[in-house]
């Protein structure tokens, strides 16, 4: 018995100093293996007498547990000692920089396309497209701007025959003639889009860009118009009060014809929109005018509407506070790291237009 | 259009103020674009000060001083003068300013090697008096806050300067714009007064309108003046002609613009000894000339139509006169008219002549055509009472009788159109304002539109005229309703969307260049293709529709090259042309990329961009659409501006007609013909219209969702093969021998070089073998294993590698 206890006392001195697991290992074969002091033991059992046995079992087996769950913490301790050791070895300098990633960005013009889609699906647009080269009819003479009319030379236009029958369009207004030729009324569309004319210097580039707008249905007027455009006016700039103003214009292809501007201005230089008293021209608009939907199939006696134009670079210019329209199709790369958009910044009504 | 605010109130009498005047008239639709005084030369003098004087190095009378010209501005200026001193106000003249005594103008120049910008002035050189003697010295109690003012106040009048949109004719001419005004409520249109002329005599040369096929000139009015004397207008109507910033040239010219601007009634005054016999008005014969009074050539076409006389072309009836009969100060008698050109003969004219002149411009909106005598008559009395002389009797010869239009408007159409009312009677008083004449007639009104309004032509127009002169901030806003019926986006549109943004986030930065594009760069990239020149470029390196977008994305790829920066990714999204027909089109996206992947990298080793970069980005995009990559088939035929080696067209199926997509690196020749400095370059393109959408959803295409627990198998084979055998069709041919077992099929090692053939390549490959149904044994994945093999020693001629 007092064997038995000896041993007990002797190794729990012995696993209570500075192991390593190789120590601890001799340790375990020393009392566990094929004659290790506690195995002997149990060999010992059979010599005895029941009563004896049965004591000395539960006695040995008590031990046994002891030493072997010591065995196991001091096993454990040694492991989590070694990894700690381990890893003060593998510190490293963690502000070097990352592991190389690029970034690319979205053109200022496509960020302000997809908020102007976005402002306008709301309220029941969907989006119309045509072609860049039109002909002479859909760009003017359906447009009522027949070939003697001095509208035209407010157009410098890029043609691309002699006979000047096929041209670039000028403006997005041809996809009005294309949408209502090949559907019936109602229609409710926008048409952003290239447009060109020829004329370049610091204010004009010979290609830049218009939503063209185009409500047509039973009782729809000037109103509805005004409506419209404060409600896409206020929520482009993301403002609560916008400045409007509504002044008669001349475009063959509306009649009655409005410009619109809107109130501003200039804080430290930068354009604050919304508030003052200067005036900035953002865009043509009109109730179309009979003649056009004659010229379309669309009946003036029961249907009309308005249609708009806005330049779209110019948007862009006044919210992202763009000076010049000629870099935006220069291509320079700092440019466009300076005034892109992340990819994963897609203006939507739910998590707002812009950050 | 430009007038002054003293002439206007010739034609309006109004309490109103310029600032409401103003207002007024952008409200009804002339859009004022300024108020200001016209420009003077004396505007350029400034107030200045003498900051600090030193003496010149090179010359003992002249100094050098430091002016301050106003905003902190300080200038160098050499100077003579012996009063030159600091703290001496006085006047300074910019280069560019012309000197009043002697009409030099200033620049920029060295004056005995010093550099002088501008000049002080003297009393004598400003014309203020004969004191020449030292600058001027201004009283510094007057002056020491002007620093950088205007010396000589600008007593011209303030002009009006209104944008006049084409329909509005009859606002090119004050008279116009007064009633206009007047309608509005601004005050009252001015009666003239009724003239009081003495006609003698007859107007004995004979006018003849000749019945050529598309006359361009239905009326010709004229009479004759004998015996005037043309000289320096008088000041009031100098004036008048100098506060619109045009040159006052003689009193019988002076007279004819005059009328014009007040009335817009173009007239010209021929020198009636000059005209040989008689006034022929008729169309021109081809290569007729004449030199007109602006004192160019020009040739004539086919029926122009031309003022003439039996010796020839006198000039462009309602363009430009001619210079054989022009007056001049000595001349005595002279012919005057007053006609009317139909816009559209104007138009063809002045287009093929490519002629821009102030009588074309007015003709060519639409003249009243009911103002002919008005206009003879009012420009006689003038040209009487300033030259003298007497006035023969009106002669008028019409081709056509001008016929007023009439329009019935419903009344109910302002309010449908504009969503406000106003009442009958208002409208009735603001359409005879504007001088319609009216007849109501229940709902309608029975309108006779005025002679001088030939934009009017239907009801809509009448609905403009009352809602301009209303006003437009009289129309209410409709807030509106938020619902859809359509979807905003089709299917094409969302995938274009989509695309931009995929390649976008792979790293790439968006641009927006020409839809047209140089030929020279173009012919790079086109094939075979066909140019679309454009006939009126705005240079000639902008002269072609672009075949591809990479012209220009190379050509500003290089100037951002230039700018140093060596690792470029860039694309854009856009149409490239095929024909010039309308349609002949597609929406294409192309990107490049320059230079180097992990450059100047401390953690991981650079290289240069590669065709396989260029796939992954190709086809990584397509996949995010939602196209399965699995049926992608790749050919190695690529247009000639790819590397012939190191490119490829992905097809979205094998039997697709058309690639999708190109990759890979860019024809050397192309890099070293324009000069490209980079390490590599690539470039990949997808073709978003020939990509087949498919109707239904991506959730409605997946297959259902199973997977299997049983042990998975990973089997690696090498391969010995032809050089030539594309890889794809390797994985092809073992992922079809047991679809229900070979789940992924993954090339792991390529290797040619030692040991193998030269013309062999070796392919290593990890097969993953799993069933749905049990766990494979040994004997099972034996069996899968040699079928490999066999399969593919079969199909493709490969040796396993052992």
């Amino acid at each position: 018995m007092s064997d038995i206890i000896k041993i007990k006392d002797e190794y729990l001195i012995k696993l209570s100093n500075n192991l390593d697991l190789n120590d601890v290992n001799q340790i375990k074969s020393e009392l566990f293996g094929k004659n290790g002091k506690i195995s002997n033991e149990f060999k010992k059992m059979g010599s005895l007498s029941a009563d004896d046995r049965k004591k000395f079992a539960s006695e040995l087996n008590s031990i046994k547990d002891e030493l072997q769950a010591t065995i196991e913490k001091k096993i454990k301790e040694i492991e989590v000692s070694e990894i700690n050791k381990k890893l003060q070895n593998e510190k490293v300098d963690v502000t070097l920089p990352e592991r190389s990633f690029s970034r690319g960005k979205i053109h200022p013009v496509s960020q302000v396309i997809d908020e102007i889609s976005s402002i306008f699906s709301e309220i029941g647009f969907s989006v119309a497209e045509g072609p860049d080269v039109e002909n002479e009819y859909n760009n003017f003479t359906a447009l009522n701007t027949p070939d003697n009319h001095p509208a035209r030379d407010m157009h410098d236009t890029f043609y691309l025959d002699d006979k000047k029958k096929l041209l670039l369009r000028t403006h997005t207004s041809p996809v009005q003639v294309r949408t209502m030729l090949s559907g019936k009324p109602p229609f409710k569309i926008i048409a952003p889009g290239r447009t060109y004319r020829s004329d370049s210097d610091q204010t004009h580039a010979p290609m830049f860009h218009q939503v063209e707008g185009l409500h047509i249905d039973k009782n729809i007027n000037m109103g509805h118009l005004k409506g419209c455009l404060n409600y896409f006016i206020k929520e482009f700039f993301e403002v609560d009060k916008i400045k409007m103003r509504f002044r008669p214009s001349h475009f063959p292809f509306t009649e009655p014809s409005a410009e619109v501007d809107i109130g501003y201005t200039l804080k430290d230089g930068k354009i604050v929109i919304g508030q003052g008293d200067n005036w900035l021209e953002i865009l043509g608009c009109g109730m179309v005018h009979p003649n056009v939907l004659k010229n379309v199939k669309v009946n003036p006696a029961t249907y009309q509407g308005y249609a708009f134009g806005i330049g779209i670079d110019r948007l862009a210019m006044l919210k992202y506070g763009i000076n010049d329209l000629r870099a935006f199709f220069e291509t320079d790369y700092r440019w466009l790291n300076h005034f892109g958009f992340d990819p994963l910044d897609v203006p939507s009504n739910y998590r707002g237009l812009s950050r | 259009m430009k007038f002054t605010m003293g002439w206007l109130k010739e034609h309006l009498v109004t309490k109103f103020n310029d600032q409401k005047i103003i207002d007024k008239l952008t409200n009804v639709g002339l859009e004022v674009e300024s108020f200001q005084n016209q420009k003077s030369e004396l505007d350029e003098f400034l107030v200045a000060k003498i900051i600090k004087v030193e003496p010149h190095p090179n010359a003992d009378r002249l100094s050098l001083c430091d002016v301050e010209i106003g905003d902190d501005n300080i200038v160098k200026v050499v100077c003579g003068a012996p009063n030159a001193k600091s703290n001496l106000y006085t006047v300074y003249a910019p280069p560019g300013a012309v000197i009043p005594k002697s009409q030099n103008k200033l620049s920029v120049s060295k004056i005995r090697g010093v550099t002088s910008y501008g000049m002080l002035c003297s009393e004598s050189e400003l014309k203020l008096s004969n004191e020449s003697e030292g600058i001027i010295d201004l009283p510094s109690k007057h002056y020491s806050k002007k620093i950088g003012k205007k010396f000589f106040l600008n007593k011209s009048p303030k002009v009006v300067d209104i944008s006049i949109t084409p329909n509005r004719a009859d606002c090119l001419g004050v008279k116009g714009v007064a009633r206009d005004l007047a309608a509005s409520g601004a005050g009252k249109l001015r009666i003239q007064k009724k003239s009081k002329i003495n006609f003698s005599g007859l107007q004995n040369i004979k006018v003849q309108i000749s019945r050529d096929k598309n006359q361009g000139c239905t009326a010709f009015g004229s009479c004759l003046i004998k015996g005037i004397k043309n000289k320096e207008s008088p000041k009031w109507l100098k004036d008048k002609i100098i506060s619109l910033g045009q040159k006052p040239i003689s009193a019988v010219v002076d007279i004819t613009n005059y009328i014009m601007l007040d009335l817009n009634r173009p007239l010209h005054a021929y020198d009636a000894d000059k005209i040989n016999q008689k006034i022929i008005v008729r169309n021109s014969k081809n290569g007729e000339s004449f030199e007109a009074l602006d004192n160019k050539k020009y040739t004539l076409e086919n029926n122009m139509c031309v003022i003439s006389d039996n010796s020839g072309v006198l000039g462009l009836g309602g363009i430009i006169g001619g210079t054989r009969s022009g007056t001049e100060l000595n001349t005595k008698n002279i012919l005057l008219e007053s006609a009317y050109f139909k816009p559209e003969s104007i138009r063809y004219t002045s287009k093929k002549l490519n002629l821009d002149t102030d009588a074309k411009y007015r003709f060519e909106r639409g003249i009243d055509p009911n103002s002919i005598e008005e206009g003879l008559i009012k420009a006689a009395e003038l040209i009487q009472k300033i030259c003298g002389g007497t006035i023969s009797k009106l002669d008028i010869k019409k081709n056509e009788n001008f016929k007023n239009s009439y329009i019935k408007f419903p009344i109910d159409l302002f309010e449908n159109t504009t969503g406000f009312k106003v009442s009958d009677k208002e409208i009735i008083k603001i359409l005879s304002d504007l001088g319609f004449s009216i007849k109501k007639n229940k709902k309608d009104l029975n309108l006779k539109v005025p002679s001088w309004r030939p934009d009017i032509a239907q009801p809509i127009d009448i609905v403009e005229e009352i809602v301009r002169i209303k006003g437009y901030d009289q129309i209410k806003t409709i807030i509106p309703q938020k619902t859809r019926n359509k979807q905003t986006l089709n299917k094409q549109q969302k995938l274009f969307h989509f695309l931009q943004r995929s390649v976008a986030s792979k790293g790439y930065y968006e641009t927006v260049t020409w839809s047209f594009t140089d030929s020279k760069i173009n012919d790079f990239f086109k094939e075979k293709k066909n140019d679309i020149t454009i006939v009126n470029p705005i240079s000639s390196d902008l002269n072609v529709l672009r075949s591809s977008i990479f012209s220009n994305l190379v050509f500003y790829l290089k100037k951002n090259l230039d700018r140093d920066i060596k690792d470029i990714s860039l694309f854009e999204i856009g149409p490239i042309f095929s024909g010039k027909q309308p349609g002949q089109q597609e929406i294409v996206i192309a990107a490049l990329k320059s230079g180097k992947v992990s450059r100047l990298d401390w953690i991981e080793k650079g290289r240069v961009v590669d065709v396989f970069d260029a796939k992954r980005d190709a086809v990584k995009s397509l996949v995010e659409t939602g196209l399965d990559q699995k049926k992608f088939y790749i050919k190695s035929k690529t247009p000639n501006y790819y590397h012939p080696g190191k490119s490829g067209a992905i097809y979205q199926d094998k039997s697709s007609n058309l690639p999708i997509a190109l990759f890979g690196e860019i024809h050397p020749n192309i890099i070293q013909k324009l000069d490209i400095k980079t390490e590599a370059l690539i470039l990949f393109e997808i073709f978003l219209d020939r990509i087949i959408l498919s109707k239904s959803k991506i959730r409605d295409k997946k297959k259902k969702y199973e997977y299997s627990d049983f042990q998975k198998s990973e089997r690696d084979f090498a391969f010995i093969i032809d050089k030539d055998f594309d890889a794809q069709e390797l994985v092809k041919i073992i992922s079809e021998i047991d679809e229900s077992l070979i789940k992924n099929v993954k090339i792991f090692d390529l290797y040619v070089g030692e040991n193998i053939p030269k013309d062999k390549k070796s392919i290593a490959l990890s097969v993953t073998i799993q069933s749905f149904e049990k766990s494979l044994n040994d004997h099972d994945l034996e069996k899968i294993n040699d079928l490999i093999i066999s399969t593919v020693q079969n199909k493709s001629g490969a040796k396993i590698r052992s």
